[in-house]
């Protein structure tokens, strides 16, 4: 067996060719880095590696939208890097998972001379874990002609917004429905998130900050639905003099608009600093790297004042050690002193756990209060109790014995069946062996690579994951689901509900996806048509082009004010749509996205079984008097149909688990009701706290529903052809 | 069949235009951000450029890795060696798998397509780190080969359901002369059935390409060397942890889709040539 993985191995290195002597240490480091930034970090590190002859550092860009999974994955199995870069807020997962090393295990522990909030961001339990390169937050970017002078209180901010709004002009733009965004409001006011170390969202701070940010929306000082590309599009444009972003809102400017960067104003009312989050991104070392004295050299040498300098000035980053911000080169920087001085007022990203279940309760908080659904008291009051739900300590332990037997049982039993199977078939088995030589290599490779690995992710569901710990909990996770036992049925979050929109998501999809394909491909076959080529080609584009991208393009034509949907609708006289606001215009907007990007499979699809069917058959049916429709149904639907009925079948469960368009076009809105099960599935594994076990559970009952759903298809079938 | 009348003709071109143009319109949305100087993404609804630049596209080609190689160029191979590899493992596979279960009514059969349209039911989610795992465990991690494999795998199911749908349709007399000749089973198979299967041959071939074409998270998350990246990847690179670089990303989606529009340019003539049909059925 060895030998024989040797084969692609061996091919693998001659293709790719193998790196560095055996005698020097390498260092391997990951980053998800781009830009500038990416090419200051590698350019240092190659200086570091020319001045180190007996090192040799290997870096690695990844891609920033698998790189969490993907050290969690590398990290414990020993394929991981020496060192990583990463934004701070899982950090105290990570401790507990064993991924990072505290820094006290650095030789030279040297955590002086870098900023008092970075290293603070880095703290677990009294311990430090990483280096803090540089640091990410929120600051007011203006247009310098318009606003002279930065505002110094939010009582200035109003009065400068109001001077400068208008029909379409907005005196301040940010993405006010993120929870992210709005936080320097609710620090301002005298909220936050945590009190005493627990998590306590419905306060006065907080309700202070909710009826602000609503009072900037109905006096129009702000844009309504403002997504990241709205805001940039505005000020680009000149339609907003003020915007509130993070440092990479620089890359975004339009080369040429003016701009200032200022920390942001006081609140009059409290007379505090409106703080916002500061996300630092740290160089971590893994415990498993072994070469960890080599590594935190590196680490250190990033760190230190010169490397610093080159970070800030040529990577434009906003660095962490002391003596780099006081250089005069970067305290004479009007964009980096800016965000050096906005430090001073803010506050570290808390890396707890429970910080990660706080953002989905506060944004559908924020989201209630801006759409005048709400008040603030009470949309923080249901934040709070969502919250007290998704941070419920996990089910109790259960004991794995009686699982392990069950376990034991099911395979023997199994084993049994399939061998009084074999017996009882025996002679046609042996008659048939031909049969099963063909279909081997595909059963082979399905079992190892597709049914194996789902065995071992269904079986997580069978576990709890919270804070960076499992525990094995049985059946739990399933009964909390089924039962509903933290929502009411008709909630959102409650599977049942989830499910019923699931089902009508699949169903209106695949009707659509199929009737347009069908019509298309019908009139694309006529061999009078010309240019049928050409159509061919035009209608399978949405099929070719990546979706991420054209997902994110029908949710900007879905925009209220700006999107190209209302302005058609407007043309002819509509009043325009809120097309996130209520479920039914939420729903068709994933709906009319999804049957772009679905008919083309659809077309595609006929087109080819189609060709089995002999257009002589229908033209004996024109003469014979049958009109289109007739022939249509009597002729090529009975012919089309065994061909069509597994892409149908395969079409719907795919649509099932389109997790893509739901997430980007809707996401959700409004309050997670147009999320479906494998939408919810991610939320529970990502973005509410990592509950990998709950979100594994999630898939295994999606799977149980699709098996479900076969069956039925499988009896449907069966009764129309006898 | 007839020539229809010159009306019919114009309402099916109008229509057949219009339809077009609501499928054409993001499209040219996303052309538009490529050929713009900015990495914002666009609200506008024009989504015709001002300015049009082929900055983007020269920012998205023109990338060199450590050794001042084509970067570009190699991932480009790299993602037509694994869609490549991915449609010819999953037609080899599916084929001959398909055309048992159409032919042989085998014990187990009807349970075995069952259990292919089953795994299509696996939600993705769970599946990456056990993935990972097996593919670590088979030294096939970070290999071209290995990300190959785990596509052809996922696109088998469908394969093999729309060969032996295809393969139900082709009358059974033909392949029976031919063994009455002494033709092997092999023989019939590969000479008699499968060139009157094009059309699904297309179809099959060109579902299992287009699966491994636009795949990312799975690429990225068993790939660590930047030149062993499949195209996809290195256009979610584009995407950050707090903003893309929306004109680099729309560019990159536009070189993404044009192999496989011409793929599809060149294979559709055979979804035409309805070559099969008329000589078979009478």
């Amino acid at each position: 067996m060895s030998r024989l993985l040797a084969i692609p191995a061996l091919l693998f290195a001659l293709f790719w060719g193998t790196s560095a002597g055996a005698q020097a240490v390498e260092l391997t480091l990951w980053h998800a880095y781009r830009g500038q930034e990416r090419t200051t970090l590698e350019r240092l590190l190659t200086q570091y590696d020319n001045a180190h002859p007996e090192i040799t550092v290997v870096s690695r860009a990844i891609p920033y939208d698998g790189y969490i999974t993907k050290l969690e994955a590398a990290i414990p199995r020993g394929n991981g890097p020496d060192l990583f870069i990463a934004a701070h807020e899982r950090l105290s997962d990570w401790a507990r998972m064993e991924l990072v090393q505290p820094t006290a295990t650095d030789p030279k522990n040297t955590a002086k001379g870098l900023h008092l909030s970075t290293l603070r961001a880095l703290l677990v339990d009294k311990t430090i874990y990483g280096l803090p390169l540089a640091y990410k937050c929120l600051a007011l970017f203006y247009d310098p002609s318009r606003i002279p002078n930065p505002p110094q209180t939010t009582d200035e901010l109003l009065a400068f917004a109001r001077q400068h709004s208008g029909p379409t002009q907005y005196g301040l733009a940010y993405s006010a429905t993120e929870p992210y965004f709005h936080a320097p409001w609710m620090h301002g006011f005298g909220g936050g998130v945590f009190k005493d170390d627990t998590v306590s969202l419905d306060n006065s701070g907080n309700r202070e900050s909710l009826r602000f940010a609503k009072e900037l929306l109905d006096e129009g000082l702000i844009p309504d639905e403002p997504t990241a590309a709205l805001v940039t599009q505005l000020f680009n444009e000149g339609s907003t003099p003020m915007v509130i972003n993070g440092p990479w809102f620089l890359g975004e400017i339009d080369p040429g608009t003016e701009f200032a960067v200022a920390p942001l104003p006081r609140v009059t009312a409290t007379g505090k600093h409106a703080a916002p989050y500061i996300t630092v991104e740290a160089i971590q070392v893994s415990p498993l790297s072994a070469q960890a004295p080599d590594a935190w050299a590196l680490a250190r040498w990033l760190v230190a004042k010169e490397q610093a300098l080159v970070r800030a000035m040529e990577g434009r980053q906003n660095v962490a050690t002391l003596a780099a911000v006081e250089d005069a080169r970067v305290s004479q920087d009007p964009v980096l002193s800016a965000f050096a001085s906005q430090l001073e007022h803010a506050i570290p990203l808390p890396n707890r756990s429970e910080m990660g279940k706080t953002w989905e309760p506060m944004a559908r908080a924020i989201r209630r209060v801006m759409r005048g659904a709400i008040t603030p008291a009470d949309a923080l009051r249901q934040a709070q109790n969502e919250y007290s739900v998704l941070a419920r300590p996990p089910p109790p332990k259960a004991d794995p014995l009686p699982w392990i037997i069950i376990v034991v049982f099911t395979i023997l039993a199994l084993m049994k069946g399939a061998y009084d199977w074999a017996r009882k078939h025996r002679q046609e088995i042996v008659a048939w062996r031909h049969a099963y030589t063909w279909i081997l290599p595909a059963t082979v490779a399905m079992a190892v690579l597709v049914i194996a690995p789902f065995t071992v992710g269904a079986a997580v569901s069978l576990l709890a994951h919270n804070n960076g710990e499992w525990t094995f909990v049985g059946w739990s996770n399933f009964l909390d689901i089924l039962f509903a036992r933290d929502w009411p049925l008709s909630s959102p979050l409650s599977f049942w509900f989830t499910l019923a929109v699931t089902m009508l998501w699949t169903g209106a999809n695949v009707v659509l996806h199929v009737s347009l394909g069908m019509a298309l491909a019908m009139v694309l076959r006529a061999p009078w048509l010309r240019m049928r080529g050409v159509y061919r080609v035009l209608l399978i584009l949405p099929w070719a082009i990546p979706n991420y991208i054209t997902a994110l393009i029908w949710k900007g034509m879905f925009h209220r004010q700006f999107g190209a949907i209302n302005g058609v609708l407007g043309w002819l006289g509509v009043e325009p749509v809120s097309w996130f606001s209520q479920f039914s215009t939420a729903f068709t907007a994933n709906l009319v996205t999804n049957t772009w990007l679905g008919f083309p499979f659809m077309m595609v699809v006929t087109l080819g079984a189609l060709q089995a069917i002999p257009q002589d058959l229908e033209e004996a049916a024109a003469i014979d008097g049958a009109n289109r429709w007739q022939r249509f149904r009597h002729v090529v639907w009975p012919l089309l149909r065994p061909a069509l009925l597994p892409a149908v079948i395969l079409g719907s469960i795919w649509t099932f688990n389109m997790f893509n368009i739901i997430y980007l076009v809707s996401a959700g809105e409004p309050d997670g009701s147009t999320e479906i099960l494998i939408s919810e599935a991610y939320r529970w594994a990502f973005t509410r706290g990592h509950r990998y076990g709950y979100a594994a559970a999630y898939a295994v009952l999606i799977f149980g529903v699709l098996v479900v759903y076969g069956r039925i298809t499988d009896r449907i079938l069966a009764r129309k052809t006898t | 069949m007839t020539q229809p009348s010159t009306v019919r003709v114009v309402l099916t071109h109008v229509g057949l235009i219009l339809i077009s143009a609501i499928v054409l319109y993001p499209v040219l949305w996303v052309l538009g951000m490529a050929l713009t100087d900015s990495q914002a993404f666009s609200m506008n609804p024009n989504p015709i450029p001002t300015e049009p630049t082929l900055a983007n596209f020269a920012a998205v080609m023109g990338t060199e890795d450590a050794h001042g190689g084509w970067l570009f160029g190699r991932q480009l191979l790299n993602s037509l060696i694994v869609a490549g590899c991915t449609s010819l493992v999953g037609i080899s596979l599916a084929t001959t798998a398909g055309y048992a279960m159409s032919r042989w009514s085998f014990p187990g059969r009807d349970a075995g397509l069952r259990v292919f349209l089953i795994t299509q039911m696996f939600p993705g989610v769970v599946m990456a780190i056990p993935l990972y795992i097996l593919l670590d465990e088979l030294g096939l991690l970070d290999s071209l080969l290995g990300l190959s494999f785990v596509y052809a795998t996922t696109a088998i199911p469908f394969c093999t359901w729309n060969m032996k749908g295809y393969f139900d349709t082709i009358p059974i007399e033909l392949e029976e002369a031919a063994r009455m000749d002494g033709a092997s089973r092999w023989t019939t198979f590969w000479q008699i059935v499968l060139p009157l299967s094009k059309p699904a041959l297309v179809v099959t071939g060109l579902f299992s390409f287009m699966t491994a074409w636009n795949e990312f998270i799975l690429a990225a998350t068993f790939m660590n060397d930047e030149r062993a990246f499949t195209l996809p990847v290195v256009l979610q690179s584009y995407v950050g942890d707090y903003n893309t670089e929306w004109g680099r990303f729309a560019a990159g989606a536009v070189l993404v889709s044009i192999p496989v529009m011409a793929l599809f340019f060149a294979l559709q003539k055979h979804l035409v040539a309805g070559l099969t049909a008329g000589s078979v059925k009478g």
